[in-house]
């Protein structure tokens, strides 16, 4: 398990070294002057030097991305060309509220995909199967914003029961905070669930046709026992992996619903910060979302080794 | 084994005329490329015909789309906007194909050194969430069709390099190629000859289903007004801005998001017959992502 840990570690260690390349390379790709370009028309010449000075800007390539990579580590990922707030600070801001929403859309698709993917499987080829299968086959190609923009029409329009848009942090009014979030969280939910759906029921099925789930039917154990005790136990142990890596992908691709719901979490943040061209903030929020999804992989992978332990000879 | 492209095409095409859904995949595909082809012809109004006097118009045998804000006629718009999809589509994914496959077919058979350094180049990419990375691009780039074509055929690269790849390994192995190896073949040769016609199942399947996100995608970075400029009709960009008016005319909001749906829709079904049949292990693109890491 050690030399594995130590594997995947290293493994990450390089890809994120690789990502910080591309996020800092982001920047050279500017045409023009990106400082220039960030401060348009309210640009003056002490502004421009300071923040040149600041985001490294005068010094030679090999030098910036050494220095962008050291200050990284430390936490420091440079001030807002429009704000001059340290970048860090904004982006931390805004992870609650794409991680509440994330964390709901989540557990309302395991809510959804989870009795869905199970009955599914052990009733295949019925209609119930069927209906699944059209399901799935119909959240995998909705544009999600779409579903967002019927959403508001039907429960914030016609039927009046959720607001059309806006945000309440948790910690402040959890009713409050419950209503605002329902709408955008079923949205990825139902999209999330059907992708989920997929899975369980192949998980499952697959489970079911092992040899030893047939000793324990012909020993004589009760379907349910067999379902519990065999089948989902070792069919969910995939599902895990699928769960959290959709978790992970949900903390940084949910930029059109956060815009669409104006909901203030990290994905908005880097669509203000496209629109505003304030690449420092474009940069972190884009590193900070990456270096998330290579965590919650890699302890997937751990948790996965873990639970089935032929992973770590592979 | 030349003749293995044609066979895969006929199992293909066979496989489709049998499956219902794949038939009605390709149905909506034929009625697209009819609509991307001769959308302005079809088009009953002009796609950009400004009338105040008309605007917010809920649909009617005159508009049976509706119209819009500034009173220009919905199906029209959609109609001509399916040409814009199309092309980023295939663009884009030509784009993917054609640097993942050369990618993956240089790291699958040289192996090594190359093959470490160009997976963790894709593993690097595969660690951004796709829309994330393309708006990156698009944000550096600047928006337009062009950066978003480009865009989104670089988040889809890495799939079908790791397709590819995979491919590459178990047909390398195989004893024509090492019969090829031995009557002195170029290693080009080799690769074009011998091992791209025996992958070509798995790559006609991940096209078809890269399709379906790569529109997808598309829609995304027009909704987020990064995709086509106005006054160009893009089915995303419809919906960005029929987004203000959604509660009040509805017709804004439907009928370019249900185009997409279809189109995405019509992708997937003929993506997931071909993979049934001509490569039953593969997973879809979503399955794949979400699988990487």
């Amino acid at each position: 398990m050690t030399r594995f840990l130590l594997r995947r570690l290293l493994q990450s260690g390089i890809v994120l070294l690789g990502v910080t390349l591309v996020v800092f390379l982001l920047l050279q790709l500017v045409p023009g002057d990106p400082v220039r370009v960030a401060l348009g028309t309210r640009f003056d010449p002490e502004t421009y030097e300071a923040l040149r000075s600041r985001a490294g800007l005068d010094q030679p390539l090999p030098v910036q991305y050494a220095s962008y990579v050291g200050q990284a580590l430390t936490g420091d990922l440079g001030v807002s060309f429009r704000s001059g707030r340290p970048v860090t600070a904004i982006v931390l801001e805004r992870l609650p509220a794409t991680l509440s929403l994330a964390i709901t859309a989540v557990v309302f698709a395991l809510l959804v995909a989870f009795p869905l993917g199970v009955l599914s499987a052990l009733r295949s080829g019925s209609v119930f199967d069927h209906a699944a299968r059209v399901f799935s086959q119909f959240g995998v190609s909705v544009p999600d914003f779409w579903m967002g923009i019927m959403g508001i029409l039907l429960f914030a329009g016609v039927l009046g029961w959720f607001p059309p848009s806006g945000y309440v942090a948790l910690t402040e009014d959890p009713v409050g905070w419950a209503s605002h979030v329902f709408l955008p969280a079923v949205t990825i939910g139902l999209v999330t669930a059907s992708i989920l759906t997929r899975f369980i029921r192949s998980s499952v099925l697959e489970v079911l046709a092992e040899d030893y789930v047939r000793t324990a039917e012909a020993k004589g154990l009760p379907t349910r026992v067999v379902v519990v005790r065999h089948v989902l136990r070792n069919a969910l142990i995939p599902v895990v992996t699928v769960v959290a890596v959709q978790l992970a992908s949900l903390l940084g691709g949910v930029i059109v619903i956060e815009v669409l719901f104006a909901w203030p979490g990290v994905g908005r943040l880097t669509y203000d910060a496209v629109q505003a061209r304030d690449y420092p903030v474009l940069q972190g929020a884009i590193l900070l979302v990456a270096a998330l999804f290579l965590l919650v992989n890699l302890l997937v992978d751990l948790l996965y080794a873990r639970l089935d332990p032929r992973i770590r000879v592979r | 084994m030349s003749g293995n492209g044609d066979s895969t095409s006929r199992r293909a095409l066979v496989a489709l005329g049998r499956d219902p859904l794949a038939v009605t995949g390709g149905v909506v595909l034929v009625l697209l490329v009819v609509a991307g082809l001769a959308g302005s012809w079809l088009a009953p109004a002009g796609i950009n015909e400004v009338n105040v006097d008309r605007m917010l118009q809920p649909p009617s045998w005159a508009h049976p789309f509706g119209t819009d804000e500034i009173g220009r006629d919905v199906l029209s718009r959609v109609l001509v906007a399916a040409r814009v999809s199309l092309e980023v589509g295939a663009v884009s994914v030509g784009i993917a194909l054609l640097v993942g496959v050369t990618l993956g077919l240089f790291a699958g058979y040289y192996q090594g050194w190359l093959d470490n350094i160009l997976m963790r180049c894709m593993d690097v990419l595969f660690a951004f969430p796709v829309l994330l990375l393309a708006v990156a691009i698009v944000a550096v780039l600047g928006p337009g069709l062009r950066t978003a074509m480009v865009a989104i055929g670089v988040v889809y690269t890495p799939i079908f390099a790791r397709v590819t790849r995979a491919g590459v390994l178990s047909v390398r192995e195989q004893v024509f190629v090492r019969a090829a190896v031995a009557t002195g073949a170029s290693d080009l040769r080799i690769m074009r000859r011998h091992v791209l016609p025996n992958i070509a199942a798995p790559l006609i399947v991940q096209t078809s289903l890269s399709l379906a996100f790569a529109i997808l995608s598309e829609a995304a970075l027009s909704f987020l007004g990064l995709g086509v400029p106005p006054p160009e009709p893009a089915w995303g960009r419809m919906l960005y801005d029929g987004r203000g008016f959604v509660t009040e005319a509805w017709w804004l909001g439907f009928f370019p998001g249900a185009a997409i749906f279809l189109t995405v829709l019509a992708f997937n079904l003929v993506g997931d017959a071909l993979r049934d049949v001509l490569d039953p292990r593969q997973l879809t693109v979503s399955e794949a992502r979400r699988h990487a890491g």
